[in-house]
């Protein structure tokens, strides 16, 4: 079966003077697979190159070497509205002040349905209040975003995101500006509609282990290169994650059997019987 | 109710608003007819060549008109500016548009020419270039550091604005004492009556400046979630910018040529029509060309009315109106994306 996504020896790099860095930024050589109906984890430091892979898969901007391919067809050869349809995001936030009601930014996902069209048809309107019953937000349809608090927000995005009916769902840090009691519903509500709506889901975060619960497979990423691609318990090891990340982690397992990340403080004993891995005593 | 039959009430509305307020302004003006005398031209019963007729069909009905157009263009304009900026404060004259319009302007005047419908092309055609470069420079200016901020950008458009004017005041010091006058008369902002051709090509170029923005309405509403979310979520956003930029562009230079550069019709309008009818772009650009008419039509009438039999410049009494909504915006809004 062909992969959804599939990302084939990928090189990019940013302008030098748009971005303030001393040297370009890039990613190099990146290839990696996403299989239709799983839950992929993108985890890895900052500025590894997460943000930036997903501007790559939704062609915002494109790679200088190498091919992304959806479906099997070259995202250089789909239109805009065309990827819009199959891919959507789930940014970190939305533009401060934003003037639109809760429905009316979630009919904004029916655009590249139908981009020639003036207004959104009862059909639109119709799938627009199923994503909005999905998560959870259908008895806020006429409500301003900007009276809406953090989780409610996120899973307003999430609507608009669901209203493109696409096969593939970018998620950028979903749950960095919840509470604990969204977050849970937060993995409640991507297991779902990974489970019944059979979307795909790609999860990029800095919570390891959110994506150690969550996801099928993890992908890390390190100075702009795969660092190690595989199940949640390949990639999450002691090892690896103070090589990548440069400070020393315990890996144990949560009830749920996957591996579970916890920081070991300096200073603070290590817990005993429990070995710790530390790159300086290397 | 369903978004077609919102869009069709209101522009109802807004259309029967126009019409009522034009056959209002037929009957008042300086030349002191009855309204028995203005009811008989408009019924066809006046004799040819009478003053009433000279006076209704020649020169109120034309100027009514043109302020019409050049109220509903101005408007459109300031709906289509603040959506590519993302800001309620963007408008023709803050950002230096009109300037650079009203420069290109009197270079083609002083290039030489006649009143004919060529003429009125050259002059919006000059106009267009002058507000484009204006534009283009405000943007470069503003976008230096990536992004559009606010204060950037409206400081661009002051100092962009000084400069086209200056440059406009040094060619019309090379201008001779008999044509100084109308160049003065026309930079202050005054819809005069307009030849039916030269009317015909005013309403012809802000029906394209129009069009260039109305079909572009939905993706604007996108727009303002962001370039990168516009272009995740389908929309081309350079692609939608250069067209808004340059239909907005035009509806400015159009008015400029024809009226003078007249300020804050597109900061006024698009502001009370929001508070109504919310941030819809669907519905703002089509009822902003309805309202925006109805505005300058009100204002010229009363800038002819006024003082009469002395005239006001109707750009005078637009920024009477529009400078306190200004500093309201800025005081509210400065941080909201619109």
């Amino acid at each position: 079966m062909t992969p959804l996504a599939e990302v084939r020896g990928v090189h990019f790099s940013y302008p030098a003077p748009e971005r303030r860095r001393p040297a370009p930024f890039a990613l190099s050589d990146v290839t990696f697979d996403v299989a239709s109906g799983e839950i992929l984890g993108v985890i890895g430091p900052n500025s590894a190159g997460k943000t930036t892979l997903i501007r790559l898969l939704t062609k915002v901007v494109e790679p200088a070497r190498g091919e992304i391919r959806l479906g099997g067809r070259p995202l250089a050869r789909l239109t805009r509205w065309e990827l819009a349809r199959e891919v959507a995001v789930v940014p970190q936030e939305l533009p401060h002040a934003l003037p639109f009601s809760v429905e009316q930014l979630v009919l904004m996902g029916r655009y590249p349905h139908a981009p020639r069209r003036f207004f959104e048809t009862a059909g639109d309107v119709e799938v627009a209040r199923d994503a909005m019953a999905a998560t959870g937000v259908l008895h806020l349809a006429g409500a301003p975003l900007d009276g809406l608090g953090g989780g409610e927000r996120q899973r307003v995005v999430l609507a608009r995101a669901l209203a493109q009916e696409p096969r593939l769902l970018i998620l950028d840090e979903p749950t960095a500006h919840l509470d604990l009691r969204y977050q849970v519903e937060c993995v409640a509500l991507l297991r779902h509609l990974n489970r019944e709506r059979a979307t795909t889901i790609v999860l990029v975060s800095h919570d390891l282990n959110l994506a150690a619960e969550l996801c099928d497979r993890v992908l890390l990423l390190a100075d702009g290169s795969v660092a190690r691609l595989g199940s949640p318990a390949d990639v999450l090891d002691e090892a690896t994650l103070a090589r990548v990340y440069g400070c020393a982690v315990a890996v144990d397992r949560a009830p749920s059997g996957r591996p579970r990340v916890q920081l070991v403080w300096p200073g603070a004993a290590p817990r005993p019987g429990k070995e710790v891995a530390d790159p300086r005593s290397r | 109710m369903t978004h077609g039959r919102r869009l069709a009430v209101v522009l109802a509305a807004l259309g029967a608003g126009l019409l009522a307020l034009g056959a209002a302004a037929l009957f008042l003006g300086s030349a002191r007819l009855t309204p028995g005398a203005v009811l008989a031209v408009l019924t066809g019963h006046a004799p040819a060549d009478s003053t009433e007729r000279v006076v209704v069909l020649s020169l109120r009905l034309p100027r009514i008109a043109a302020a019409a157009v050049a109220g509903g263009a101005l408007a459109v304009a300031g709906v289509g500016f603040q959506a590519l900026t993302r800001n309620p404060l963007a408008e023709p004259s803050v950002l230096g548009v009109s300037s650079g319009a009203a420069f290109g302007v009197v270079v083609a005047q002083l290039l030489g020419g006649g009143s004919g419908v060529g003429d009125s092309v050259r002059l919006a055609l000059f106009g267009f270039g002058g507000a484009v470069v204006a534009g283009g420079a405000v943007y470069l200016i503003a976008s230096a550091h990536g992004g559009l901020p606010i204060q950037t950008l409206l400081l661009a458009g002051v100092i962009v604005g000084i400069f086209f004017a200056s440059a406009t005041t040094v060619l019309t010091s090379l201008v001779d004492i008999d044509r100084l006058g109308g160049i003065v008369h026309w930079l202050l902002g005054n819809v005069s009556p307009v030849p039916p051709a030269s009317l015909a090509l005013f309403a012809a170029l802000a029906g394209v400046g129009f069009w260039l923005i109305v079909g572009q309405a939905r993706r604007l509403n996108v727009l303002a979630l962001g370039e990168e979310a516009a272009l995740q979520l389908g929309v081309s956003a350079e692609r939608l910018k250069a067209r808004i930029f340059v239909g907005a562009a035009l509806l400015t230079a159009t008015v400029v040529a024809f009226a003078g550069p007249i300020g804050f019709v597109g900061l006024v309008v698009p502001h009370v029509l929001r508070l109504v009818l919310g941030p819809d772009n669907r519905l703002l650009v089509p009822a902003a060309l309805l309202a925006g008419g109805a505005f300058l039509l009100a204002a010229d009438t009363l800038a002819r009315n006024v003082v009469a039999p002395a005239e006001l410049s109707v750009g005078v009494i637009t920024s009477f109106c529009g400078a306190p909504v200004f500093v309201y915006l800025l005081r509210t809004r400065t941080r909201s994306p619109l």
